[in-house]
């Protein structure tokens, strides 16, 4: 459909060369921070909350809240992309690597794949080589601030390389497994992978 | 699944709703179809390349002759201006989908329906009000609907058509910023008691949509778990500050 013109669309004048780079394709930048989910925020109390890292590892671990914050924090800052279009660029979280909580639980030779489940029921599933080598966090912080629950405080994961629908809310653990097994958007018409800069948003794309 | 590939659709109707609010009906030739709550991407094209795409909800029930948005014009948005501005009957533009399969009612899911809309967040709940129509569904459904006056409420003649149908639909409107005068209804935004006043009682287990603005969503939610509502039972679409659905 190449040559295709809408008549009489210019389109907000561009930003910077810069943001122009940041931006994958069909993502326009955002200076909010919109709020998509599927249904009610889930409200997790704190004194109860617990993160597993489970399945196909030598030694299932569970954290308390006051645990996971004694261990050696992680920042991340950086850009975010969301499959609705928005992106928000140069934005910053703080919590703890991805790295360090599988370090702690020795994912087993045969682990290839991640499933993050959550308080309220959502589910998404990763390739574990997505969630390693300082490429994903446990977040709890979102600019200086504690992560707001429609967020997915108390905690989320954080994969930013992907879209967002992967950094999964109101996080309560990682479920390792030696196949891959579609998460709640993935089985309803949402890209298994989710590669912004390869625009992966649905099924086929 | 074969990838969604983009569609060129042509404008045949340009159909204002409010101020701010315009359904257009678009010829999209191909178009397999879609669920009632499902959206579609709209990618526009500037001369020099430059594109932007968002996505829309599909107003029109599925078997409709055309597929129609409806678009509220946002000042500060970059596409809504131009889809509620600028197009004219004849227009192009592309599109693909449907895409959605969480936020989507047919009837064989049953019910009873709790609708609750604010704003343009009504057009995805009108399309499953539409298709209810259509098909001559008998699940019990009630839309309880936000708006800021009366002369902001998109769809009203329509809505207050289908409520007049005796079919087990009712609509009750809120008015939150201004009331025309002998206005005997809600005149503030949805609330707890509002919803136990108008909803379900949580044993009838109720199917609830809820879309609107990411405030009110989130408190609607929210009050209707506080409710007992079974939060499973509750979907929801927000829309953020620059409304994207």
């Amino acid at each position: 459909m190449g040559g295709f013109v809408s008549r009489g669309f210019r389109g907000r004048r561009r930003a910077g060369a810069e943001q122009a780079t940041r931006l994958p394709p069909g993502q326009y930048a955002e200076t909010g921070f919109p709020v998509l989910t599927a249904g009610p925020t889930p409200r997790v109390d704190l004194a109860t909350w617990r993160l597993t890292v489970e399945g196909l590892v030598a030694g299932p671990r569970e954290w308390t809240w006051e645990e996971i914050q004694a261990l050696p924090g992680s920042d991340f800052e950086g850009d975010i992309h969301c499959v609705t279009r928005w992106s928000k660029l140069g934005t910053s979280f703080a919590g703890v690597s991805v790295d360090t909580l599988l370090e702690a639980a020795e994912p087993r030779p045969e682990a290839s794949h991640v499933v993050a489940f959550c308080h309220g029921g959502y589910t998404t599933n990763l390739p574990l080589e997505d969630l390693r080598g300082g490429k994903a966090w446990v977040v709890w912080e979102h600019e200086g601030a504690p992560l707001p629950a429609e967020h997915g405080g108390p905690a989320r994961l954080l994969v930013p390389h992907l879209y967002l629908w992967k950094s999964a809310k109101w996080l309560a653990g990682l479920r390792l497994l030696d196949h891959d097994a579609p998460g709640f958007w993935e089985s309803l018409g949402y890209h298994n992978v989710g590669d912004p800069w390869r625009e992966e948003r649905y099924w086929g794309d | 699944m074969g990838r969604l590939s983009w569609r060129l659709a042509t404008v045949a109707e340009v159909r204002p709703e409010t101020a701010r609010v315009v359904t257009l009906a678009l010829e999209v030739p191909g178009w397999d179809g879609h669920l009632p709550g499902q959206h579609v991407d709209v990618r526009l094209t500037a001369e020099d390349g430059y594109q932007a795409e968002r996505g829309y909800s599909i107003a029109s029930a599925p078997g409709s002759e055309r597929v129609e948005l409806t678009v509220e014009r946002l000042d500060d948005g970059e596409v809504s201006p131009y889809l509620a501005g600028e197009l004219r009957p004849g227009d192009q533009l592309e599109l693909r989908g449907p895409v959605g399969g969480y936020f989507v009612w047919e009837p064989g899911r049953g019910g009873p329906l709790l609708l609750v809309a604010g704003g343009s967040g009504v057009v995805p709940l009108m399309a499953m009000l539409r298709h209810r129509a259509a098909t001559g569904s008998q699940v019990p459904a009630r839309l309880l609907y936000s708006s800021r006056t009366i002369e902001d409420v998109i769809y009203r003649e329509e809505l207050d058509r289908l409520a007049a149908a005796g079919d087990g639909l009712a609509v009750t409107h809120a008015l939150t910023r201004a009331q025309p005068a002998g206005w005997s209804g809600y005149a503030r935004r949805i609330d707890a008691v509002m919803l136990e006043e108008v909803g379900w009682r949580p044993g009838e287990h109720p199917l609830a949509y809820v879309c609107g603005p990411t405030r009110l969503v989130e408190a609607v939610a929210g009050q209707l778990v506080a409710l007992g509502h079974d939060p499973a039972r509750v979907r929801t679409e927000r829309f953020g500050p620059t409304g994207v659905p």
